[in-house]
């Protein structure tokens, strides 16, 4: 074990690209398959044991189609653009904890990246992701693309300013912008869910816009736009694209849960007397249930509500959201300065 | 007016715990994870058939006669009563060893151009022209689907094997056909096995 330690940063990348490379797959599962029960069918039961062996022939047909460039497309940025969106959503995953865990009576935090501005880390880095949006549809040299484009582009300006500042009432009270640091706060102070239920509400609300998924999902909105800014892309650049909205979702998923559900946390696991060892591996567990969950709430939104009207979302931003986020934060304020 | 109009207004009658959205949302959350425990509704279509009612009005036939001989005598009744007009029939002299005064030469029903009413089973008078449950047609040219005398005769052939009683249906044994195979389809099945997940 001791050999092992110098080199955990990079099991620790191994072991998280693993997972962050297989939630995709198994979201599509879930997608299709919550999809279906809503609706009263069945979804895909044909590969493999009920159906679940579909994400890999997904995957295999995504890989053997074939790669239609269009003549009249922008060629870098085409080619560009579906990169581009898988690289934030990568990239903001270092930063999160994922647990403690005791090796050799040493705590050590599952954390790749351990930085001090955690969260601007991530609010700056999953900002990038509009840009892949915005080439991809700028490069695609067609009318519904490019008005998928400009709406996320609007979107995520009217909506990464409440996200901010929902998150800015948590930072106030815990006094920290790294995310261990918060996840500890709600260890030994509650859940910021509890601490801060407006906060949350908001913070939620502007991850689904953020992901681009419904009822926010105006860049895509097939009834109106095609495939929105993907609409000229096929094959695995169309597959990187969905790549890279999956991983968002988990993104956002891991940001909610570290914000405001308490992270790693198990209500009263300190008072059971378990081996503080074995506790760390229960809340790793623990992490990734509180994943999952967020995951299926990601779903579950998406089959039950319909898609907002362009001016609604640019209203419920504006004139809701914001307000309600900057009351939030003043109302923290007076409530800690007294 | 119609009946039944649903007046569908904006929010503005509507509360203000409505216009926040949170509990409307988390109402109609709850709905759709109710749905996710429910029985799923679709069949499973080539392994699973829906069990069609007995007066199903799919593709027609032309009934044979305990010899196996053409029932039809070409009067075309049915071909008057077509609203669709996709009835052809050229009518000859004789038939089954001129013991009949008229038979179909030429008997064809374009099925694409059919509305499926069923006017001409009501019309034919000898019980010639009678219509299957079979409604899955598939064919490569328009042309195709106009079936000729041969072909009808043998979706009769093809219809009275799984039907084995269907030819009672017109000798007035309805009602002793209740429990027979004519209402309860025996090679296709309507199972519950995916109700449950």
């Amino acid at each position: 074990m001791e050999a092992l330690m110098p080199f955990l940063p990079y099991i620790f990348i191994l072991v998280l690209l693993v997972l962050y490379l297989s939630v995709v797959p198994i979201m599509i599962q879930v997608e299709r398959k919550v999809s279906a029960w809503v609706q009263y069918r069945i979804g895909p039961n044909r590969v493999g044991p009920r159906g679940l062996l579909q994400p890999i022939a997904d995957a295999l047909k995504f890989l053997a189609k074939e790669d239609v460039i269009p003549n009249h497309v922008n060629k870098w940025l085409y080619i560009f653009a579906p990169t581009l969106m898988v690289f934030p959503a990568f990239f903001v995953f270092g930063v999160i904890p994922f647990g403690a865990i005791m090796i050799n009576g040493q705590e050590i935090l599952i954390q790749v990246g351990k930085t001090n501005i955690g969260i601007l880390y991530v609010l700056a880095v999953s900002s990038l992701g509009v840009y892949a949006i915005t080439f991809g549809s700028w490069a695609s040299n067609n009318k519904y693309s490019l008005i998928g484009g400009l709406r996320s582009a609007a979107q995520m300006m009217s909506y990464e300013l409440p996200m901010g500042l929902s998150i800015l009432g948590m930072i106030m009270v815990v006094g920290s912008l790294r995310l261990e640091d918060i996840v500890r706060f709600q260890i030994e102070n509650g859940w910021g869910i509890l601490l801060q239920p407006v906060g949350a509400l908001l913070f939620i609300v502007t991850a689904f816009a953020e992901t681009n998924r419904l009822p926010f999902d105006l860049t895509e909105a097939e009834a109106e736009l095609v495939g929105g800014y993907h609409t000229e892309y096929s094959s695995m650049k169309f597959a990187m694209f969905f790549l890279g909205e999956y991983c968002n979702m988990f993104t956002a998923s891991a940001m909610i849960t570290c914000l405001f559900l308490g992270g790693w946390h198990v209500p009263f696991i300190g008072s059971m007397g378990l081996d503080p060892a074995i506790v760390g591996y229960i809340q790793v567990v623990a992490m990734l249930m509180k994943l999952g969950f967020l995951m299926f709430f990601f779903v579950w939104v998406r089959w039950s509500l319909p898609r907002f009207r362009y001016d609604q979302l640019m209203n419920l931003g504006w004139k809701k959201l914001i307000p309600l986020a900057l009351a939030n934060v003043i109302i923290t304020a007076i409530v800690m300065a007294m | 007016m119609a009946v039944n109009v649903k007046n569908v207004s904006m929010a503005r009658g509507k509360s203000w715990v409505d216009l926040t959205y949170i509990i409307p949302v988390m109402k109609g959350l709850a709905i759709t994870l109710r749905h996710l425990f429910k029985r799923k509704l679709v069949l499973q279509y080539p392994e699973e058939k829906k069990v069609l009612p007995p007066n199903y009005r799919g593709l027609h036939m032309l009934t044979r006669d305990e010899k196996g001989r053409e029932k039809c005598v070409a009067c075309e009744m049915c071909s008057t009563a077509c609203p669709a007009d996709c009835i052809r029939i050229v009518a000859g002299d004789g038939g089954w060893e001129d013991s009949r005064e008229k038979h179909p030469i030429v008997f064809e029903i374009d099925e694409l151009r059919c509305i499926y009413c069923g006017m001409c089973v009501e019309a034919c008078p000898e019980d010639a022209i009678d219509m299957t449950d079979m409604h899955n047609l598939a064919d490569y040219t328009r042309q195709d689907f106009i079936y000729d005398k041969e072909r009808l005769l043998g979706v009769y052939d093809e219809y009275i094997k799984r039907h084995p009683d269907r030819a009672k249906r017109r000798d007035g044994q309805f009602k002793a056909m209740k429990n027979s195979s004519y209402f309860t389809v025996n090679d296709v099945h309507h199972s519950d096995q995916h109700s449950s997940h």
